[in-house]
């Protein structure tokens, strides 16, 4: 008879999300994220919202396993309807929300029982921008860019070549872009149904999905094993 | 108010709706020595008067410490202060590891309200018999509060508890409506002013006070000795100074204007620094 305390353990992901990518700009903070949820190698759901407000202040995005976000998300919903029920004029920042998600994350990596996700939290509170991440085993850092999974390996190097303290909306989106771009060329597990989100010290929006172009008609395509030929 | 047929437990209301032991813990407090707190729009400031049992001993702690933007001072049972103090801190170190930021003062307040509540209504406790100012500084401002042995909470711009604290209370009632506007200088200047209320007569020295800040870029902290000695030699200079010219003119009681308040208040403190010299421990001369 098994012992039922190992059946309650996390041990693998099963519906995943791929990369998140954020960048700090001009006015708060951009974030864009595919809508695919594999299962394994199936592209299994294509709807699935990744990038999610929280508090007013805060925006979540996440990547990994999809139930684990969802429960995330309940943890936090809880965590800010306190902060309101106390209605004092005090509220938790992305500052406050990053913190907690490190103790949980951490806490739960401790106890051998994961919470199976890379997650990136922005926002922007009394004029300060605030862009963090933090992943399943606990590590946890502030910078001006992020990214999780294979974003840090493809969109990371974009951003650090590209990136400056004052994108504006447009230019912050069009190199978001570039990055999902790649993404969706190199990384086997993107979608192209692509949403971004932004967060300023008034709102935070979500925009519908939109996808990208691609362009394949490169002239390697053609003949893909034209240098095998040459051995 | 005294000794009837309904005081024995804190979970017997008397016919007329009251819980005496909630009332006698109050008591307790009035019976402890003073306390007092003001507050500006980026200061607070708290005061109070540290006397020993005895010549041999050391004066009890009545501020404490609790975070670098909160601290609190306590009249009654000091042992009842020390406890709640420790709550307190333990609350704030709790906070500040989850979310990586202070603990707003408000919260930590209402906390500790519902911790002095469970004394009230549970037969086998007794109320904590001392009364907190809570003085502490968060994102929505300067915060003063008083914490009751009843489990009540109050904000206010300037308090004293303790004994003889309604001689304070009746001088901060003249002015607090000028605290807001305050500069550092002139709040802790009240502070000890209001301080000196409270001993009736006796010379304010700074070995039988304690003041502390916290402040706008200012973590709560309590001022030394030889700090506290020069703020109160530099008001009590100039008061003496006024000796002469308060004497020859009637002493105004209130402020002349909104703007007027040192003159004032070196007058008032003229009448009191002139007493307190004729009236002064025989140790002084």
């Amino acid at each position: 008879m098994a012992t039922v305390a190992e059946s309650e353990r996390t041990l693998y992901p099963y519906v995943t999300g791929s990369s998140v990518v954020a960048l700090k700009y001009k006015d708060g903070i951009l974030m864009a994220a595919d809508m695919g949820g594999s299962y394994g190698s199936t592209l299994r759901y294509k709807s699935i919202e990744r990038l999610k407000p929280v508090g007013k202040h805060t925006l979540l995005g996440a990547s990994g396993e999809i139930s684990d976000f969802q429960e995330i998300l309940r943890y936090l919903d809880e965590l800010i309807l306190y902060d309101n029920m106390w209605d004092d004029g005090n509220s938790l920042g992305p500052k406050e929300v990053h913190s907690y998600l490190t103790r949980v994350m951490y806490n739960r990596r401790n106890k051998f029982n994961p919470l199976w996700n890379s997650l990136v939290l922005g926002g922007v509170k009394n004029g300060q921008k605030y862009l963090g991440m933090v992943n399943m085993i606990g590590i946890n850092f502030e910078d001006n860019h992020v990214a999780t999974g294979l974003g840090n390996h493809l969109a990371r190097p974009i951003l650090r070549d590209e990136w400056n303290e004052n994108l504006t909306f447009e230019e912050g989106v069009k190199l978001l872009e570039k990055c999902m771009r790649v993404l969706l060329y190199r990384d086997r597990s993107a979608v192209n149904k692509i949403q971004i989100s932004k967060i300023t010290e008034e709102d935070c929006t979500v925009f519908p999905p939109f996808s990208l172009k691609t362009y394949w008609d490169f002239s390697a395509f053609k003949n893909p094993t034209a240098a095998v030929d040459l051995i | 108010m005294f000794r009837n047929q309904y005081d024995t437990d804190v979970t017997t209301w008397s016919p007329a709706g009251r819980l005496f032991q909630v009332e006698y813990a109050m008591e307790a407090v009035k019976q402890g020595s003073a306390a007092i707190g003001l507050r500006s729009k980026t200061h607070v400031v708290l005061a109070c008067v540290n006397k020993a049992n005895s010549e041999l001993s050391s004066h009890q702690k009545k501020i404490f410490k609790v975070d670098d933007h909160i601290g609190v001072a306590i009249a009654g049972l000091t042992a009842d202060g020390r406890v709640l103090s420790r709550f307190m801190r333990s609350e704030c170190i709790n906070y500040n590891y989850t979310f990586e930021s202070p603990l707003p003062v408000g919260r930590l307040v209402v906390q500790l309200a519902d911790k002095a509540q469970v004394c009230t209504q549970r037969s086998w406790k007794r109320p904590y018999g001392v009364g907190l100012l809570v003085a502490g500084l968060d994102e929505s401002g300067a915060h003063l509060y008083y914490n009751c042995p009843s489990g009540n909470y109050f904000e206010y711009q300037a308090f004293a508890i303790g004994s003889r604290s309604q001689a304070a209370k009746t001088y901060l009632e003249r002015r607090f409506g000028n605290f807001n506007g305050s500069s550092r200088e002139d709040l802790i200047k009240d502070a000890l002013i209001a301080t000196r209320e409270t001993l009736q007569g006796e010379k304010l020295k700074s070995s039988i006070c304690t003041v502390a800040v916290v402040g706008v870029g200012e973590p709560f902290h309590i001022l030394d000795q030889d700090t506290v000695q020069q703020l109160i030699d530099a008001f009590e200079i100039v008061s003496e100074e006024e000796v002469p010219s308060a004497e020859s003119q009637p002493p105004s009681e209130e402020d002349a204007g909104a703007g007027q308040a040192p003159p004032a208040d070196q007058g008032a403190g003229a009448d009191q620094g002139a007493v307190a010299d004729q009236g002064a421990a025989p140790m002084d001369i």
